[in-house]
């Protein structure tokens, strides 16, 4: 690990006057940017931890919302969405090991945008908005590419409000080794309207599969995918799976949670 | 009734104690004072020639003590390999140099080009990144066809990248393809070993140290095997006599082989620390790991086996490409060749065998023993096809196992590959796995999981291996360049308390509680009474360590020896004592008796009486009770078995989940039970894991695709059931004192077939005619299987 400066402000305002510094970056539950320092692969002139600031952690729900502070970390989502949102929290409570779950964050996992993790599936899939110390966001604008999002330099992740719909299941095909998704798929249905977002299976990252929610949205039920296929390009090909895998496990897992929701 | 005491104990480990509560003393433990960092540059790709090192900005960065290149190393020997294999033309190996750091070339990523030695960890690794090195990139060859048809060299001055073309036996080869052409049915099956990498917890450590008071040297270093590396290090890299250097392996987190190897990093750590005149200590992060410690199997192979029309087997005909690596690492060698031509027989009656296998250089790292060694290899190849002949046939694979076992009353057993086999049951172990693993119910299963939507597959195989490595004459005229005896010291203290000195080494075996579990049987003492000391060439016998499933039968073939030296000697004291001769003097429970009479002396007393000779027969007898025996075994051992795995498939998704793993094994004689157990669990868990979820992968640029725990999927708990394991079926081996026959690799060798033959079986149940998968058998690949 290579020298940077450490602050840990116990206010939003300054965090965000932190970050203003040039390479400047946030840490907040550091499963990914520690390990990726210890590598060497990364090096940032500062680190700003938001784990003191008390405004940005914890679930609250309200208007039919569930909302997460973005230094939330998932043991403690997957305990306090478990009632008002069962599909979130059981999402939450399968991401990676006890230790993981324990430090990682949602914020800093939708702000890294691995094209693999769990939760930008659930953002999408959800129309959840994501609020910064600029901005509100809506998730359709949120999610760019891998490792990509609208984020703009030095700005800073809040919290995330997930509109809580009346149906919901995500299913994660794990990647035998990191136990990421392999693919993962997560629906949501309010009302008449159903939205699926996969994950670990695109080039582009998270993305919606808009005809499936089309077929799903006249009728929720398994059979309404039959004759549905993702197209495998564009999709990732790695040593664990082929696109013609990985579009077919969407298929698969878009199912099952239909059936599950 | 188990017994609570001795051999056949289950005796709670009692190294366990420090391991839980960390305590242990691991190598990274070791902290001397004053001790120097090293950090190794090394080559980010496969193949190059080193156009120049620039060190002389690194040279000034803080902290740096001195930064070693290759130049270096120029009058030092290179790592030595153990073993000269001789190819089917009476020719030796190939055997390029394998300098300690690169000169001229670099051959694998992770292949060292410098050293930096500097004052802290984070320093040395700081200066590292400073070197400037100018390498002009060579195309990689990585494939092995590729290698052995005209790719680049890996070694320019051996003109191939070919080590060796072994055949074995060759003069039967004429006969054996006589028979597969002539004969009724020949099953044919081309299947890959997947190249593994070895993953022991504990990642290797290095510390040299040097005592300028007394030129004498020490290493520290995380080894299966002290007194080998004294003896590679010394007298062929270093030229430091034994007699002033000292190798301490301390506690070791697991081995499975690739610590048994001398690698650059222990040589380079005990050189500078002569050089520099302090301590120098490297610690491999996992990463390094990866791209260092030897890897395993990694073998190509085509496999015939000719049957008759009674579905007997007539001859086998193999064809292997075996991946070296880089380098010849210290047994690499040996694995394809000794210790796996010489075990395709199997447990069966095949009379005709011909094993061609060339072993081929690649700019990978290099590959050798890896927990099994070669016998997964030859496991994996005949029992797959075997299953494969039971489909083509339609016989049920149990039958035409049964149909062509060798028969109890057929031992001792001279196979056509060399080895005699001196006993066994197979027919006892199969019975036993029939009723330990419910087959009688496998239909009603298949039933419920048709019922879920899956698909269930049962597999059966068996093994046999060679263990208790091994009868020194013998692997002396197959090329080894060792003996391969273990030694013991049996010291009985003056109160009768009693310390061994082992050759054999334990990074997790549980020696420090099995070992005394004999010796306190066969002295009638508390096995609390007893300690044995291991690991430190300065403390122990010259011994040859433990792989190959040798610690009990070859280790404890030495320390029951020299154990009977004692006995032996304590009779004539308390002969002496009794005024009786030593003849008529019974011992047993820890008492000397003459026999027909009501005296007695105790064990104390007789070891009091050696150290204080006040009345002792001074003139017959030296005082003291120590005693030293090497044991070189006249034969190998023979453990052997018969395993089942059932399977549930998604055929959605082709994720296969193991359900249930049953084992019945043939250890002979077992000195503790729970040991037994825990070993073969071990053993499966990394057969499933090799089965399913691991794989070394390189990319055509030699980049190591699975280089970390996000790419390369080891065994979890929830991946594996837990274990049905049994070892009923004993029958003793009949060459060594104990009858045992070693159990540590069983597990690792019989577990993949048996995971295969599942898959395939489940797939066939669902109406998907695959022939075979290549292992792991990831989802993706079991799907791709199905729909290609």
């Amino acid at each position: 690990m290579y020298d940077f400066e450490f602050e840990r402000p116990a206010t939003v305002a300054d965090a965000v006057a932190a970050l203003r510094t040039e390479g400047a970056q946030v840490l907040a539950g550091g499963q990914t940017i520690i390990p990726t320092m210890k590598n060497r692969l990364a090096q940032p002139v500062k680190l700003v931890s938001v784990g003191g600031i008390a405004d940005m952690s914890g679930v609250s729900v309200g208007d039919g919302c569930l909302t997460v502070g973005a230094a939330t970390c998932h043991a403690d989502v997957a305990a306090a969405a478990a009632g008002a949102y069962p599909a979130l929290a059981s999402l939450a409570a399968n991401i990676g090991d006890p230790a993981v779950r324990n430090r990682g964050t949602i914020g800093g996992s939708i702000a890294n945008d691995d094209p693999a993790s769990c939760y930008p599936a659930a953002v999408l899939a959800s129309g959840a908005d994501i609020i910064t110390d600029r901005r509100r966001l809506a998730a359709d604008d949120f999610f760019l590419g891998m490792f990509e999002t609208a984020l703009e330099e030095g700005e800073l992740i809040l919290e995330v409000s997930f509109p809580i719909p009346d149906a919901a299941s995500y299913q994660k095909f794990e990647q035998p080794a990191s136990r990421f998704a392999l693919v993962g798929a997560f629906v949501a249905r309010s009302g008449g309207l159903v939205r699926v977002a996969i994950t670990g299976a695109s080039d582009s990252g998270v993305f919606r599969w808009r005809e499936a929610e089309a077929a799903l949205s006249d009728d929720f039920s398994r059979s309404s995918l039959n004759g549905l296929a993702l197209s495998p390009e564009g999709m990732i090909s790695d040593i664990h799976g082929t696109p013609e895998y990985r579009a077919h496990l969407a298929g698969v897992l878009t199912a099952r949670a239909v059936e599950a929701a | 009734m188990p017994k609570d005491f001795g051999i056949g104990a289950s005796t709670k480990r009692r190294e366990d104690a420090r391991f839980l509560t960390g305590n242990g003393q691991y190598t990274d433990d070791i902290n001397i004072h004053g001790q120097a960092y090293a950090h190794f540059l090394r080559s980010q790709v496969a193949h190059g020639k080193i156009s120049a090192v620039n060190v002389e900005a690194a040279a000034a960065m803080p902290g740096v003590i001195r930064i070693f290149t290759g130049a270096d190393f120029e009058g030092v020997g290179g790592l030595p390999c153990g073993w000269q294999v001789t190819d089917r033309h009476g020719e030796p190996m190939k055997e390029p140099g394998h300098p300690v750091l690169a000169q001229g070339k670099v051959r694998h990523v992770g292949d060292p080009i410098a050293a930096v030695v500097a004052e802290s960890a984070a320093e040395a690794r700081d200066a590292a990144e400073a070197i400037e090195v100018e390498i002009e990139e060579l195309p990689a060859v990585i494939d092995m066809k590729a290698a052995v048809e005209g790719g680049p060299l890996v070694h320019d001055d051996i003109g191939s990248n070919l080590c060796y073309d072994w055949g074995f036996i060759e003069d039967n080869r004429d006969e054996v393809d006589a028979a597969i052409r002539d004969a009724h049915h020949v099953t044919t099956l081309e299947l890959t070993n997947n190249r593994l990498v070895p993953n022991a917890m504990e990642p290797r450590v290095a510390v040299g140290d040097y005592n300028a008071a007394n030129d004498e040297s020490t290493l520290y270093t995380t080894s299966q095997n002290p007194h080998v590396i004294r003896l590679l290090m010394g007298a062929f890299v270093l030229a430091v006599p034994e007699h002033k250097l000292r190798v301490v392996a301390p506690d070791v987190g697991g081995g499975f082989g690739s610590k048994i190897f001398h690698y650059a990093e222990e040589a380079f750590c005990t050189l500078a620390a002569r050089q520099l005149r302090r301590a120098v200590k490297w610690t491999a992060s996992r990463s390094e790991a990866f791209v260092t410690d030897a890897h395993g199997r990694d073998h190509v192979t085509r496999i015939e086996l000719a049957l008759d029309d009674g579905g007997h087997f007539v001859a086998i005909r193999t064809s292997t490409l075996a991946n070296l690596g880089a380098y010849l690492s210290t047994f690499a060698p040996s694995i394809p060749t000794w210790l796996h031509g010489t075990l395709m027989a199997g447990n069966y009656r095949t009379p005709l065998i011909y094993v061609n296998v060339r072993a081929v250089f690649t700019n990978t790292v290099p590959v050798d023993a890896y927990r099994g060694a070669g016998r997964p290899e030859a496991t994996f190849q005949l029992e797959r096809v075997i299953d494969k002949a039971a489909r083509e046939l339609g016989i049920d694979p149990i039958e035409i196992r049964r149909r062509n076992f060798i028969a109890a009353e057929d031992f001792p057993y001279a196979t056509p590959v060399a080895l005699e086999y001196d006993t066994g049951n197979y027919h006892a172990t199969m019975d036993r796995l029939e009723e330990i693993a419910d087959l009688q119910g496998f239909e009603a299963r298949a039933e419920t999981s048709q019922a879920k939507g899956k698909l269930r597959g049962l597999g059966v195989n068996c093994y046999i291996e060679a263990c208790g490595i091994a009868p020194s004459n013998l692997v002396g005229q197959l090329g080894a360049r060792a003996g391969l005896y273990e030694s013991a010291t049996v010291r009985v203290n003056a109160t009768g308390s009693v310390t061994v000195m082992t050759g054999s080494h334990s990074h997790g075996q549980g020696h420090e509680t099995t070992f005394p579990q004999v010796v306190a049987d066969m002295l009638g003492i508390e096995e609390g009474q007893v300690n044995i000391l291991h690991g430190d060439t300065a403390n122990t016998p010259m011994g040859m360590g433990t792989y190959g499933s040798r610690s009990i039968a070859v280790g404890g073939a030495a320390m029951v020896r020299a154990t009977e030296k004692i006995i032996s000697k304590a009779k004539k004291i308390a002969a002496h004592l009794m005024e009786a001769s030593a003849e008529d003097i019974e011992f047993s429970e820890g008492a000397f008796k003459v026999a027909g009479t009501d005296k007695q002396v105790a064990w104390g007393d007789v070891c009091l009486a050696a150290y204080v000779p006040h009345n002792y027969p001074l003139a017959e007898l030296e005082p003291g009770l120590e005693e030293t025996a090497f044991y070189d075994p006249a034969n190998f051992t023979f453990p052997a078995g018969a395993y089942a795995c059932e399977v549930e498939l998604d055929p959605e998704t082709g994720k296969v989940d193991v359900c249930s793993f049953a084992a019945a094994d043939d250890f002979g004689n077992i000195i503790n039970p729970m040991i037994v157990d825990g070993q073969v669990h071990g053993g499966i868990a990394q057969g499933v894991g090799q089965a399913l979820l691991e794989n070394a992968v390189y990319d055509s640029d030699g980049q190591l695709l699975s280089g970390s725990y996000m790419d390369y999927a080891m065994p979890r708990a929830d991946d594996v059931p837990s274990f049905t394991v049994d070892h009923s079926c004993q029958t003793p081996c009949t060459h060594n004192p104990l009858g045992v026959k070693g159990c540590g690799e069983a597990g690792a060798i019989g577990s993949p077939p048996a995971v295969v033959n599942a898959v395939v079986d489940a797939l066939s149940r669902g109406g998907y005619e695959v022939a075979h998968i290549d292992m792991p058998l990831s989802p993706s690949r079991v799907w791709q299987a199905m729909n290609a």
